[in-house]
């Protein structure tokens, strides 16, 4: 290379100096790119495997989400059938696993009555709370089910659990105290499909208004308070479209002309009035709630002196001594009924059946009744009320629930089709919606 | 050179064999040592996202909320006809610029004193100061704050005692935002201080000596060289601020619905599609606003 140089003179010219360097450089970055492609052809034949395995990977999670996805009844209504309506039913309870998965709502799995279960079963209980029945229903679903084996969930949940295909049927007659249940809950409607089980009854009770008693001495009449401006700012309210539901209550007995005459099936204008009494409240709100913890704190913290909430929020504030009233106005109230419902792949059978046979006595409902205020499903459990706490058993109305029944409207799934059959209700989608979109 | 070494004789069993043979093919060698970074980066983290991505296009079950695989741009139309969810995206932005502006204001001459004017020493302590927040958990914070601003709590005790009214933040907007602003600091902090100590001394010297007084200095040579630092900053708050629903749960009204609370509330409640497709909002906003920060030459030093 450099002997074409040698010629001539030593003294190197700059020109000729900076033409050798700018050669050298030129080389050397024509060496340099050869190395770079090299190696870049190899990393592409690399990549190029890689991607045909990421593409093999990414086929099988969406074969798996699609076989998911192809469960549910694909029809939209109630109409298509259970799913899992001919899975075989357990014949006899056997050992333990010496797991339980459950999903609750706060306060349904107090150490009160979950630890002797635990002594007497083996059976480790391991609790998912949940805040919603939108949640009970997410969580079922999840990942094909398969994680947990019970959900304690509400009449509004059960039958979407149910055509969800996320629930199977449950051998009822392994389940001795279920006979001394009050016949209402026997085999209702919401857990109960062609005869067949999917959970076996619980316990129901009243969403109740919520007030402070540094603010009202006697508790409010009327579901007005939380309506009205002269509380601005010191109001909370759940944050689940089921509310609608109790709008509904409300306006049954204020808007007469509206005809509304269950709070779960609204034509559109009644839902229209519903939707519009909610979004002039929000002006009025603290807060919506998503927790019950949320609204235990605001109340404490003086931040709100009326909510609506359950009476779990109730006795939480009872426990730390703070003046909490509670009260069903003269309208009524929304409420619940929930049910133990069996996982369709639940991992831990055995367990799951000794918990619903063990959470059905007497005793235990008596004591989760009045740990939580609320109703048992066993008419037995009314005398252990009363040993537990003085008087419970009347004011939680657990001698004659048909009465009191009347007074609440307990939660159930919105569908189009109303109960005259024709299709002009509102759907639990719509109700969602109008949460999301024009009341928050 | 390939030829000479694979025609020498094997020395050594199997293991020579298949080192030959990778040797022989750069190819599979380079297969071999990025597969298992590679196939957990698209398996696990980009799989996972593209799923995402794919369900936004997806719709569900009214009754039962399973998914169903019907192709169709509705959770899209859903976002942007419904006023609601146009005003959550603004809100969300609103927020987000609010919190990056206000974290710079507060970051940049904290980050000067620490850079430039502090000794040493007082350089450490400010340093341990910015970053052990960074080790308390995320929720201690916003409770802290939640016990801040209630009714009852340390802002209005205060403000009693130098006789002020009482001022309700709990469940507003702003205390959203002041919590957000605390919580974010640092990741401002961090980036507008790396930039301002890699100016050297001799440049600001320069300036001096060029007749430039201390406004002009910082306006022509060290907010240009800081600017880097500060959009890099400025990515971290903006983003962290957008994809965030426990704070505007936890402090936040009736008016504090954000684009994670929607995604979240969707999420909770399975409808995942819809979930996914507000999810895709800030994707597409961090896109822009990287696309921004790349034009500002944020990009330039990495």
């Amino acid at each position: 290379m450099f002997g074409q140089h040698s010629n001539q003179p030593r003294e190197n010219h700059p020109r000729e100096n900076h033409r050798r360097v700018n050669h050298l450089r030129a080389n050397y970055r024509r060496e340099n790119h050869r190395r770079v492609n090299h190696l870049r052809a190899n990393y592409r034949r690399a990549a190029t495997g890689l991607t045909v395995l990421g593409a093999v990977a990414l086929l099988a999670a969406c074969g798996s989400s699609g076989s998911g996805g192809n469960n549910g009844n694909s029809g939209g209504t109630p109409s298509g059938g259970v799913p899992t309506a001919n899975l075989p039913v357990l014949k006899h309870i056997g050992k333990g696993e010496g797991q339980l998965n459950l999903i609750a709502w706060a306060g349904y799995l107090q150490p009160e009555w979950v630890k002797p279960f635990e002594q007497q079963t083996g059976c480790q209980v391991n609790a998912k709370y949940a805040n919603t029945s939108d949640e009970m229903v997410a969580l079922m679903a999840n990942g094909g089910g398969g994680q947990y084996d019970m959900v304690s969930s509400s009449g509004d949940a059960d039958l979407r659990i149910i055509y969800g295909g996320d629930a199977r049927p449950v051998n009822i007659n392994l389940i001795p105290s279920w006979k001394d249940f009050f016949p209402q809950f026997q085999s209702p409607p919401f857990n109960t499909v062609n005869g067949v089980h999917y959970g076996v009854s619980l316990q129901w009770g009243p969403n109740v208004l919520m007030y402070s008693k540094k603010a009202f001495k006697t508790a409010p009449p009327s579901w007005d308070v939380i309506y009205s401006k002269k509380y601005k700012g010191q109001i909370t309210v759940p944050d689940n479209p089921i509310q609608i539901a109790d709008a509904a209550v409300y306006l049954k007995t204020h808007d007469k002309s509206l005809g509304i005459t269950d709070p779960y099936e609204l034509t559109q204008p009644q839902f229209n009035a519903a939707v519009k009494l909610l979004a002039d409240q929000k002006p009025l709100l603290k807060s919506y709630w998503a927790l019950a913890s949320q609204e235990i704190s605001a109340f404490k913290n003086g931040d709100v002196i009326l909510g609506a909430g359950w009476p779990y929020q109730v006795s939480a504030l009872e426990g730390a001594k703070f003046p909490i009233g509670s009260t069903i106005p003269s309208e009524g109230a929304t409420g619940w009924a929930d049910t133990w419902m069996l996982a369709s792949k639940a991992p831990h059978p055995n367990c799951a059946y000794m918990w619903m046979r063990y959470i059905s006595t007497p005793k235990v409902q008596a004591q989760q009744a009045v740990s939580y205020g609320e109703t048992p499903d066993n008419k037995l459990a009314c005398a252990y009320m009363n040993k537990l706490q003085a008087g419970s058993c009347a004011q939680y109305h657990a001698n004659a629930p048909a009465t009191y029944l009347n007074s609440i409207a307990l939660w159930k799934t919105p569908v189009a089709t109303c109960d005259n059959g024709k299709p002009d209700c509102m759907p639990y989608s719509d109700w969602v919606t109008a949460w999301n979109t024009q009341i928050k | 050179m390939t030829e000479q070494i694979a025609g020498r004789p094997a020395a050594g069993g199997a293991w020579s064999k298949v080192g030959a043979a990778l040797w022989r093919r750069p190819w599979a060698r380079a297969t071999l040592l990025l597969t298992p970074p590679l196939a957990w980066f698209l398996v696990i983290y980009l799989a996972a996202l593209v799923m995402l991505l794919i369900t936004a296009f997806w719709e569900t079950n009214p009754f039962t909320n399973n998914l169903e695989q019907i192709w169709n741009l509705q959770n899209f139309a859903q976002l942007f006809q419904t006023p609601a969810y146009r005003s959550v995206i603004l809100r969300t932005v609103g927020m987000a610029a609010g919190v990056t502006v206000a974290d710079g204001i507060i970051a940049f001459p904290f980050a000067y004193f620490m850079a430039r004017v502090a000794t040493r020493q007082t350089r450490t302590i400010l340093y341990v100061a910015i970053l052990l927040p960074l080790w308390a958990s995320y929720l201690a914070k916003v409770y802290a704050w939640q016990l801040v601003f209630t009714r009852d709590g340390l802002l209005n005790w205060s403000l009693a005692k130098v006789a002020l009214g009482p001022l309700n933040l709990i469940n507003t907007n702003w205390a959203v935002f002041i919590a957000f602003c605390y919580i974010w600091l640092p990741y401002m902090v961090i980036p507008v201080y790396a930039a301002l100590d890699r100016i050297p001394g001799s440049m600001i010297e320069a300036s001096q000596d060029l007749g430039g007084r201390t406004w002009r200095t910082a306006r022509s040579v060290i907010m240009p060289l800081a600017l880097p630092g500060i959009v890099a900053g400025s990515i971290f708050t903006f983003s962290l601020t957008l994809g965030d629903y426990i704070t505007p749960e936890l402090l936040g009204g009736t008016n504090s619905v954000f684009i994670g609370s929607v995604a979240y509330d969707n999420f909770l409640s399975n409808n995942i599609p819809l979930g996914a497709a507000m999810a895709i909002v800030p994707i597409a906003i961090m896109v822009c606003y990287l696309l921004g920060a790349r034009a500002l030459g944020a990009f330039e030093d990495l």
